[in-house]
Order: structure tokens, then C-alpha cells, then sequence
């Protein structure tokens, strides 16, 4: 069911673990629909240098967060702001359609580290918004 | 990669001596079992003999074994057949909340259609009593549905006194047995059902076939219309080399019971004592005792179950999960639900259930593997890292 792209994710991820003083740290999803994702970035000069993530979830909710720690290290902020759940999703060859809100899920921990950081610094970036309380809904 | 298959309950290898069995059926005893001509009497005979030796098994009368295209027909046509019913004296059908979706979603169903329906509560094991469904009980009920024992926690029901408050209300009580038969014996007398349906490929037979067991005098209208066969109450051409093949592996089943069953249960709780052992923060999900000799229900603290799934495949272990995410939807198992589970706990069980050629050496594999493949998950858990860091 899964493309081999999200197995190799899922069976060696990459980037997992914590930052300490991370300069943006997020969490979304809800043990609900079950899946957690929390994001850690380090962010110097404007460039994110280093990405973590713990996850806890489905095979497709670990590749996703895995493909997006990848994807954004070397971005500046703003390009980091514009990875969608559309470029994880292509990035790991797709997903099984019940599975593509997992990557929603990465995009939106990613943007709820990215806002972390700003709000820390006293930044505004076109285009990041605040995570909504539980913005992790289903159709 | 030696392969571990853990997932009995899912479905089960049809045996040899089934395939044999059902072969001559395919290609030299073609024959239609309702033709008059001599080379029809052959299938004729085999239906009837098949239906003879399950009725035996099963402590029935041959004309109350009813075949069909599996257990969740023999579900729909039990529930739909009484609700169908001319006369019927109400529109009230009473069931539980952890029944298997050939119930659950029939009594939704007809729901939507006028009917009413009481899903009993069940206790933190899964488990309903005769006396929750006796006072459920209205002037309007015209059926109970109880499941013999539970697809995912293994709970087996007080189905006995269950159908004894069902006969003493004169109320028709059907049981989904599916996952029952094999690891039970089952006698419709002593049980006091009306309805029980059956699968035949929990029990090394063949796919694509069920019975409904139909007391005598039990009134209810066909799902499937068509023909004169089955006595006018199932139409279609019978399946001959499938009822061949269920017989089969009925007697099968049944053979050496006990010798069986035993060995199973053996493991089973080998398994649960290891697995509680070695992991820390899990739990047994169903009812200790009162439960299927070859299943066991593990919940896993701050994991989820799909995860575990995969990475027991890439150990070439097959097993099964009430994990959201492995059933299509996105909610967690309405039977962990049910029973009360929180939702992080209900994404993170797995269910293993054991069929008669497991070894203990996969049991100790399962045993040697499943602490490090759950360790290696909650070391990527958010909710394992907050757990840790507010007990420090």
C-alpha cells in the first residue's frame, strides 16, 4: 500500500529526535484521529540549519515527517513557510488517499515551528499564520 | 524470510484435505444439485451430506443449516429477515456496541429505515449481561443480536444466559459465531440461539462461504430471492465445492478438539505473560479468562498500532490492529472505544490470534522481537518524551 519511498522513511527515519533550545518548536494533531507531530527547527541567519521530529503515528504520519525535515533544511524562512502537504506528498511518491491528511499534518507542524520562531523574535513573515488550536481536522 | 502468521482471525490457510475434498466439485461433478438428471444426483448427494454432517457438529436438525456467501451475509439475511417480517409485533432490535460491522452497520441500516435500535454498553472487558439485555427489553422487540465473542478483544458473551432471557421473553436471539467456531464448541440447543452465523474461512475452509443456523419455526423473510433452493428461503445455484469444502473443515475442526484447543490456549497465554513481562506500559484489552484461545488484544502505551504492524512485517510477523489507521477510517476501533480505552491507548493495540500450525519457536520470535520494535517507536513518541520528562 505504501510507495518504497515512504517504506525507507518510515523504516530509517531521518532527523528524529529533539533540539535542544530550538529556535521554533511545534506540535499539532491530536491523539484523536492518532497522530502527534511535534517539529523542532534551528533557524540561523534567516536559514533553517537543523530539523528534528518525534511522531506519534501511522507508517505514512513517520515518512511524512521524515521527507518534511528534510525538505526544509538549507530554506531560508520564507521559502520553509511556502512546503506544502502537495511537495512532502511528491516527495515521497505519493500516499494512499486515506493516508494524505498525515501529510497535511507535517506542513502544518512545520508552519507551527515556523511561527514559534517568529513570534519569539518578533517577526512577520507574508504568509505564516498562527496554528489554530486543533487544526488538525478531518473531512 | 521465515513468515510468522499471526492474523487467524483476519483469515486462515484452507487445509489440504479441504482442497481435495472440494476439487472433484469444480470440474468432473459439475452438475446442477437441482437437475433431475442422474449426473446432478452426485452434487445433490454432496450438498445434502455436507449439510447432514454440520448440522451433527453443530447439534442442529439438517433442515435449519442454511448455506450462504459467508458470515456477514448469514449477519444481514438474520437481522433483515426478522425486521422483514409480516406481522412482527414492533420495530425494537437490541444489540451491543462491539458487535462486527455485518451487525452494526445492518442495524444502522435499518435505522435509517424506521426501525429502533439498543446498543448495550459493554463493561471494561467487553462484556454484556443477560441482565442489561433483559431490561432492555420493550413490548416492541422483535430481535436480540449478541455476538458469541469479539473479532478484535477475543471476549466470548454469556450467550447461554442471554438466550435464556431471549427465550423467556420469546424474543428470536441471533449470535454472530464467526470467530467463535474453532475455538468453542458450539451446541444451538444448549446455547439457546434461534440465529447463529458461521464462516468458513476462520476454520481452514473455503472463502466465499457461511451458514445460517435457523431454528425450527424461527420466522423470517429471504435477503436473497431467487430460486427454490435452500429450501425456497436462500436462492442461487448451491456453491457445491464451497459446502463441500465448509463441511470438511468443520469435521476438521472438530477433530482432536480438545488436544487443539488446548495447545492454542497454551501459547496464548504464554504469549500474553511474555508480552507483559518484557513490555513495559502495556495492557491485556478483553476479558482474562473469559476469552478466545487464540487471540490476544495488546494495548502499547504512546505508539500507534500500524507503526508496530510494519515494522513486525519487515521481521516477516503477520498480525493485525484496532489502530485507526489500518482500518480505512480515521476513528480509533469502536470496540477499544467501547471499552473504554483513551484514544491514544485504542491507535495503539495489536492483535495477534494463533491458528493450530503456529510453533512456540514463532511465539519466541514474537517474544525476542515485539520489546525493541515498540521501544524503538516510543523513542520517536512525543507523548512517550512528555510521559518521561514528567516523571523526571
Amino acid at each position: 500500500m505504501y510507495s518504497e519511498k515512504v517504506m525507507d522513511h518510515f523504516s530509517n527515519p531521518r532527523n528524529v529526535g529533539e533540539i535542544e533550545d530550538a529556535s521554533g518548536v511545534g506540535q499539532v494533531g491530536n491523539a484523536k484521529c492518532g497522530d502527534i507531530m511535534k517539529m523542532y527547527l534551528n533557524i540561523e541567519d534567516n536559514i533553517v540549519k537543523e530539523a528534528k521530529f518525534k511522531t506519534f503515528g501511522c507508517g505514512a504520519a513517520i515518512a511524512t515527517s521524515s521527507m518534511a525535515t528534510e525538505l526544509v533544511v538549507g530554506k531560508t524562512v520564507e521559502e520553509a513557510i511556502k512546503i506544502t502537504n502537495k511537495a512532502v506528498t511528491e516527495a515521497l511518491d505519493g500516499l494512499p488517499p486515506v493516508k494524505v491528511h498525515c501529510s497535511c499534518l507535517a506542513e502544518e507542524a512545520l508552519q507551527a515551528a515556523l511561527w514559534d520562531y517568529a513570534t519569539k523574535n518578533g517577526l512577520e513573515f507574508e504568509g505564516l499564520e498562527e496554528p489554530k488550536e486543533d487544526d488538525h481536522h478531518h473531512d | 524470510m521465515e513468515r510468522i502468521y499471526f492474523d487467524h482471525a483476519a483469515t486462515t490457510p484452507m487445509k489440504e484435505e479441504v482442497l481435495d475434498a472440494m476439487m472433484p466439485y469444480f470440474t468432473e461433478n459439475y452438475g446442477n444439485p437441482s437437475s433431475v438428471y442422474n449426473i446432478a444426483q452426485v452434487n445433490r448427494k454432496a450438498v445434502d451430506d455436507s449439510r447432514a454432517s454440520i448440522a451433527e457438529i453443530l447439534g442442529a436438525r439438517p433442515n435449519e443449516i442454511f448455506f450462504t456467501s459467508g458470515g456477514t451475509e448469514a449477519d444481514n439475511w438474520a437481522i433483515r429477515g426478522i425486521a422483514a417480517r409480516k406481522g412482527r409485533k414492533g420495530n425494537h432490535i437490541i444489540t451491543t456496541k462491539v458487535e462486527h460491522h455485518a451487525v452494526l452497520h445492518t442495524c444502522e441500516y435499518l435505522e435509517r429505515h424506521g426501525y429502533e435500535v439498543t446498543y448495550l454498553d459493554v463493561d471494561e472487558y467487553g462484556l454484556v449481561t443477560a441482565e442489561q439485555v433483559e431490561a432492555a427489553i420493550k413490548d416492541t422487540t422483535i430481535l436480540i443480536s449478541v455476538m458469541y465473542a469479539n473479532n478484535e478483544i477475543g471476549t466470548i458473551m454469556p450467550i447461554k444466559e442471554i438466550g435464556e432471557v431471549a427465550k423467556k421473553h420469546d424474543i428470536p436471539f441471533h449470535t454472530d459465531a464467526v470467530q467463535a467456531i474453532g475455538q468453542e464448541r458450539i451446541n444451538v440447543d444448549e446455547l439457546n440461539v434461534d440465529l447463529l452465523s458461521l464462516s468458513g474461512h476462520k476454520i481452514n475452509g473455503p472463502k466465499g462461504m457461511g451458514i445460517l443456523y435457523i431454528r425450527r419455526g424461527t420466522r423470517l423473510c429471504p435477503l436473497i430471492h431467487g430460486g427454490a433452493q435452500e429450501r425456497g428461503r436462500r436462492g442461487g445455484t448451491e456453491n457445491v465445492p464451497g459446502i463441500v469444502g465448509l463441511a470438511k473443515a468443520l469435521e476438521l475442526t472438530y477433530a482432536d478438539f480438545d488436544n487443539k484447543n488446548r495447545k492454542i490456549r497454551e501459547m496464548r497465554d504464554y504469549l500474553i505473560d511474555g508480552i507483559l513481562k518484557e513490555v513495559p506500559y502495556a495492557r491485556l484489552n478483553g476479558h482474562r479468562e473469559k476469552r478466545l484461545a487464540n487471540n490476544l488484544n495488546i494495548s502499547f502505551e504512546f505508539v500507534e498500532g500500524e507503526s508496530l504492524l510494519l515494522l513486525l512485517d519487515m521481521e516477516g510477523i503477520a498480525a493485525s490492529s484496532g489502530s485507526a489507521c489500518t482500518s480505512g477510517s480515521l476513528d480509533a476501533s469502536h470496540v477499544m472505544l467501547a471499552i473504554g480505552l483513551p484514544h491514544e491507548k485504542a491507535h495503539g493495540s495489536i492483535r495477534i490470534t494463533l491458528g493450530e500450525t503456529n510453533t512456540m519457536e514463532e511465539a519466541d520470535k514474537l517474544l525476542e522481537k515485539l520489546p525493541a520494535i515498540v521501544q524503538r517507536m516510543r523513542d520517536m513518541s512525543p507523548l512517550y518524551e512528555d510521559f518521561i520528562n514528567n516523571k523526571k
